[in-house]
């Protein structure tokens, strides 16, 4: 018998949470905020359902219902990827350790 | 490009997600953790245009689409000042809620670009997969508009309950169900849509009874729904660097919820259900007669100058009143008198996980100096001066001696075992959990009542 591919992405799914829950423990909590800001960044790799549903149109009609949604989905996930990443950026630039030379 | 290949960048995309979590393990390796976040992120969606290979006059749309959302993200990131990062990062994840609910319209009016069936006919795991993805996305979308609007005070900070709201909560979480089994079996597009309508008006209610000093949680478990709403659209997309980047955003918000609930010594379903302190005002009433000690910025500035060692708590007040960079000022020049200068931070001292440790970072203040609750809690009994600034029930020895006190068991920062104790405050009026800080009356406090930033500044001048 034959496994469904869906167990497969299952197992990954499972395997995928226990790795999150280990990599996140070891976060120190001072940086618990821009670690808020990333996963909010990487949660928007949802944009590639987005661009698939942008471009399912065909070349007669761009804009159909779905696809008008996909751009939309573009978009707002667009404001995530950029505004998350930049802003993580922006704090973690600030922090900094004791200068030596005082 | 197969879909094999493409199999295989997606899941190097997820690898470099982890790595990017991983690297926030300390501060020297995060900027490095943030670059693989944005190359994996670059991989996947490069991924995703040569998969589809269709270069076509809707190609030019995606990127139109791609660069205005990049453009207002760039924007909001290099102009949001970093007080307003806990409304910031609720507004993002209304973000990904919605656009996994755009995704999941998309997929069940278009199924065929997804090969997930026709319409009307979608293969049965797929439609509960999107299900979920839409049900979830609606719920982190209105949930975190509501959180959004009560940190940015447009919405009052207190709780709104009403009778009958627990049992309507539940009412609409079984018809939610029920309507996604009968969606399964109907494929109806009206259904389909009255469950958006459902799970968004959930998502509404669930946040509104949540007051303002619970929001750490809220937000940690709004960043949870938002990464399982990836999750589940990934499983209808079969992409697996949405499933892996779902997987982990997930865990990494019930993790923080969960850390945010211990630090508040409260069970989940006790914030989620809403209305802390409403209930318990009758307690302070009998306090109001007590004899304060009250001071001004020279008595506070005289205390600090003849300390050796000075531990600063500072509290959402702080954040409020926009008083980090003042702060910094004088602690630096308590330093240059050779007072060794230390910063305490209580696990859910502000709005968000972490939002203290952030605005002493954006004030110049080196990381190395500043402790959570368990490294420092010790070092009180050996410090000269407390300098409580806009913190207040972190504060509350009450917790560790009154069993009647609804904050009993939060583990709070034991600044009382200072030689002294100076506490900037507005008034005497009691904090979130509506009770009095016993702290102010005793002999060792020296209430000191103003705005944290211009006290601080006071301060200075009289250093």
């Amino acid at each position: 018998m034959e496994i469904d591919p869906f167990i497969f992405r299952l197992s990954i799914f499972i395997l995928s949470i226990f790795i999150g829950y280990y990599v996140v423990w070891s976060v120190t909590p001072s940086l618990h905020t821009p670690l808020m800001s990333v996963t909010n960044a990487i949660s928007s790799v949802i944009i590639v359902g987005a661009i698939i549903a942008g471009l399912a149109g065909n070349s007669e009609s761009i804009f159909n219902t779905s696809s008008i949604f996909g751009f939309l989905a573009i978009s707002l996930a667009a404001i995530n990827i950029f505004g998350g990443f930049l802003v993580t950026q922006r704090m973690l630039q600030m922090y900094k350790k004791k200068k030596k030379d005082k | 490009m197969s879909a094999n290949l493409s199999a295989i960048f997606y899941l190097i995309s997820g690898v470099l997600f982890i790595l990017a979590l991983r690297g926030l393990s300390s501060p020297e390796t995060s900027r490095q953790g943030n670059f693989f976040g944005i190359l994996g992120m670059v991989i996947a969606i490069t991924v995703t245009f040569l998969s589809i290979g269709n270069f076509s006059s809707g190609f030019i749309y995606v990127l139109i689409f791609l660069l205005i959302g990049g453009l207002i993200g760039t924007f909001i990131a290099y102009k949001i000042p970093m007080t307003a990062m806990p409304e910031l990062v609720a507004g993002f994840h209304s973000l990904v809620g919605l656009a996994a609910v755009f995704v999941a319209i998309s997929a069940f009016l278009n199924p065929e670009a997804f090969n997930l069936g026709s319409p009307g006919n979608i293969k049965l795991g797929s439609l509960i997969e999107m299900s979920i993805g839409a049900v979830v996305g609606a719920i982190t979308f209105s949930g975190s508009i509501i959180a959004f609007l009560k940190l940015r005070g447009i919405m009052s900070g207190s709780p709104i309950t009403f009778r009958g709201q627990h049992l309507l909560n539940a009412l609409i979480l079984i018809s939610i169900i029920v309507l996604t089994y009968l969606l399964c079996s109907t494929q109806s597009s009206n259904l389909f849509w009255t469950l958006l309508a459902v799970s968004f008006l959930i998502g509404f209610l669930l946040i509104v009874p949540i007051g303002g000093a619970d929001m750490p949680v809220v937000i940690s478990m709004l960043n949870s729904y938002s990464g399982w709403a990836a999750a589940g659209i990934g499983f209808t997309l079969e992409n697996s660097a949405l499933i892996i980047t779902g997987a982990l955003v997930g865990s990494s918000g019930a993790i923080l919820s969960y850390i945010m609930c211990k630090g508040m010594n409260r069970s989940f379903f006790n914030v989620i259900l809403g209305g802390f302190g409403a209930t318990e005002q009758s307690l302070s009433k009998d306090n109001e007669k007590k004899p304060v000690k009250s001071g001004n910025a020279e008595d506070a500035a005289f205390l600090m100058k003849n300390a050796s060692s000075v531990i600063i708590v500072p509290g959402y007040g702080m954040a409020v009143a926009q008083a980090q960079h003042a702060l910094r000022e004088m602690v630096d020049t308590l330093k240059k008198n050779d007072i060794k200068v230390t910063y305490a931070i209580h696990p859910v001292a502000g709005r968000m996980p972490g939002h203290m440790n952030v605005l002493l970072a954006e004030a110049n203040v080196p990381y190395d100096e500043v402790f959570e609750l368990e490294e420092i809690n010790n070092d009180f009994a050996n410090a000269d001066v407390a300098f409580v600034i806009g913190a207040n029930d972190v504060t509350n020895p009450v917790a560790k001696t009154d069993p009647q006190s609804p904050i009993y068991g939060m583990p709070v920062l034991d600044v009382e075992k200072c030689k002294s104790v100076l506490f900037v405050k507005r008034s005497l009026s009691p904090g979130y959990a509506g009770i009095d800080n016993e702290l102010f009356y005793r002999d060792n406090t020296l209430m000191l009542f103003a705005d944290a930033k211009k006290m601080t500044e006071d301060i200075i001048k009289n250093l």
